[in-house]
């Protein structure tokens, strides 16, 4: 790990956002993907580090006019216990349910997952097909500001997003999906507990006489970021997921993803997985 | 030139002072400046559980986790978990099921199974199983760890 100059521990968004106007800052939530990624040499310490956990504003999760706010330090054991969460966005719990292990979930932030913007992370898929929005928090005339970025638009590359080195992401905020909406989440990795995906699914949909309305769905780990899957979305709007309809799916969602071959899996590997996996996930989402 | 923080916490109910080097881990604080050697340093990226603490009363793994961001909060390692009742508990059954062999695991898996019974009293094997994913144990194959920390569930839950 390279030498660390400075260390913020700020209690106010607006004295966060201020340490981050300086510029050179990382921010540290949970700790478990800065800890491990600068002890690897794979992210360099800016020489500011601003532990922004002390920060009261970034906690809680709260519904406001049918939209689920959750703040950036909210972890994923408090995303498991929420009652909102479960009941009105259960493709979110789902995925927290699949995250890493106990002791990771007891530190890991929904925010810091978000922020690390890995292709795999386990609560972007969810995130995306939930059409959820960054709330990012600046400084920039010396007035806190708050800027919206859906989360569509927000992973930009492996690691890489669209908040600026002077915002700070606050909260998440999710519009909670109409009622009748179910869905499922799938991992696929080697063990249940602490694998980065090998591919991952979110798919959700309404029923409505006995056919799909409203179809979400969203990939993980098989593009340079966490992705919504919309022309997969196109071929089941409005069809039964019959033998037929699923086959369509499967062939345009193949026809949407760019896997790589790494150590987990090979490109061909992924394919295979995202085809059989997304007729699995949504003929289940039918039958819900 | 790296930045020293001075931190105040509590530590298996005693408060702590002490100044830090930012870049430290709360492992090595623990294992080097404060000489609780029990807390285990093993593959250091928080794959394997040997560095099971509890901060704030949830499990963490101590390897991630900066010393600096102890400052205010509560720690316990398995020396203070070992001090109470249910620790005791889990030491009898670790020792009369056999689940320790060579041992470097067990104090991880001691203070994740005391996390696990507070939050479950009473917990079946599926639930002791989903609870200690994140302690690998490369020795016993796990029967005799979920038969100890079943015994354990159950003695507790009748106390």
């Amino acid at each position: 790990m390279n030498p660390i100059e400075s260390y913020r521990a700020p209690r106010s968004l607006d004295e966060a956002a201020e340490i981050l106007r300086t510029g050179n800052v990382t921010v540290l939530a949970g700790g478990t993907d800065v800890m491990p990624q600068a002890n690897a040499g794979r992210l360099r310490l800016q020489p500011v580090l601003m532990n922004v956990r002390r920060v009261a504003e970034l906690r809680g999760i709260a519904e406001e006019a049918g939209v689920a706010r959750i703040g950036a330090l909210t972890t994923m054991t408090e995303l498991l216990a929420s009652a909102l969460v479960r009941e009105r966005i259960g493709l979110l719990w789902q995925a927290c349910d699949h995250f890493a292990s106990d002791q990771i979930r007891n530190a890991a932030t929904l925010g810091g997952n978000v922020c690390n913007a890995s292709p795999a992370g386990d609560t972007l898929v969810p995130l995306l097909a939930l059409e959820a929005r960054a709330l990012l928090a600046s400084k920039p005339d010396g007035r806190l500001e708050m800027r919206r970025v859906p989360l569509e638009q927000f992973f930009t590359g492996p690691g890489r997003t669209a908040r600026k080195a002077s915002e700070l992401l606050a909260a998440i905020e999710i519009p909670l999906p109409p009622e009748g909406f179910a869905g499922e989440f799938y991992k696929h990795g080697a063990r249940p507990a602490l694998d980065i995906a090998t591919i991952s699914i979110a798919a959700g949909a309404r029923r409505e006489a006995g056919v799909l309305r409203g179809v979400r769905v969203a990939f993980g780990a098989v593009a340079p970021t966490p992705i919504r899957a919309r022309r997969t979305e196109a071929a089941l709007e409005g069809r039964a997921p019959d033998a037929a309809t699923l086959e369509a799916t499967a062939a345009a969602a193949e026809a949407e993803i760019h896997p790589i071959s790494d150590v987990r899996a090979s490109d061909w590997y992924r394919r295979e997985l995202v085809r059989n996996m997304l007729k699995r996930a949504m003929s289940h989402v039918g039958k819900l | 030139m790296s930045a020293n923080c001075e931190i105040e916490f509590t530590l298996n109910g005693v408060v702590r002072r002490l100044t830090v080097p930012a870049q430290m881990s709360t492992l090595e604080m623990l294992r080097e400046r404060l000489g609780l050697r029990g807390t285990k340093y093993a593959c250091g990226e928080g794959e394997c559980g040997a560095c099971t603490i509890l901060v704030d009363g949830v499990t963490q793994n101590s390897c991630l986790m900066f010393a600096a961001d102890c400052d205010g909060r509560d720690l316990v390692t398995v020396e203070g978990v070992v001090a109470s009742g249910l620790g005791e508990r889990l030491r009898d059954a670790f020792v009369a099921s056999g689940a320790v062999q060579c041992g470097f695991c067990t104090p991880g898996l001691m203070v994740q199974a005391s996390h696990l019974i507070e939050q479950h009293p009473g917990a079946d094997e599926t639930t002791i199983r989903r609870g200690i994913e994140g302690n690998l144990c490369r020795c016993t194959g796990y029967r005799k760890i979920i038969d100890a920390i079943h015994e354990a569930a159950k003695a507790q839950a009748h106390e």
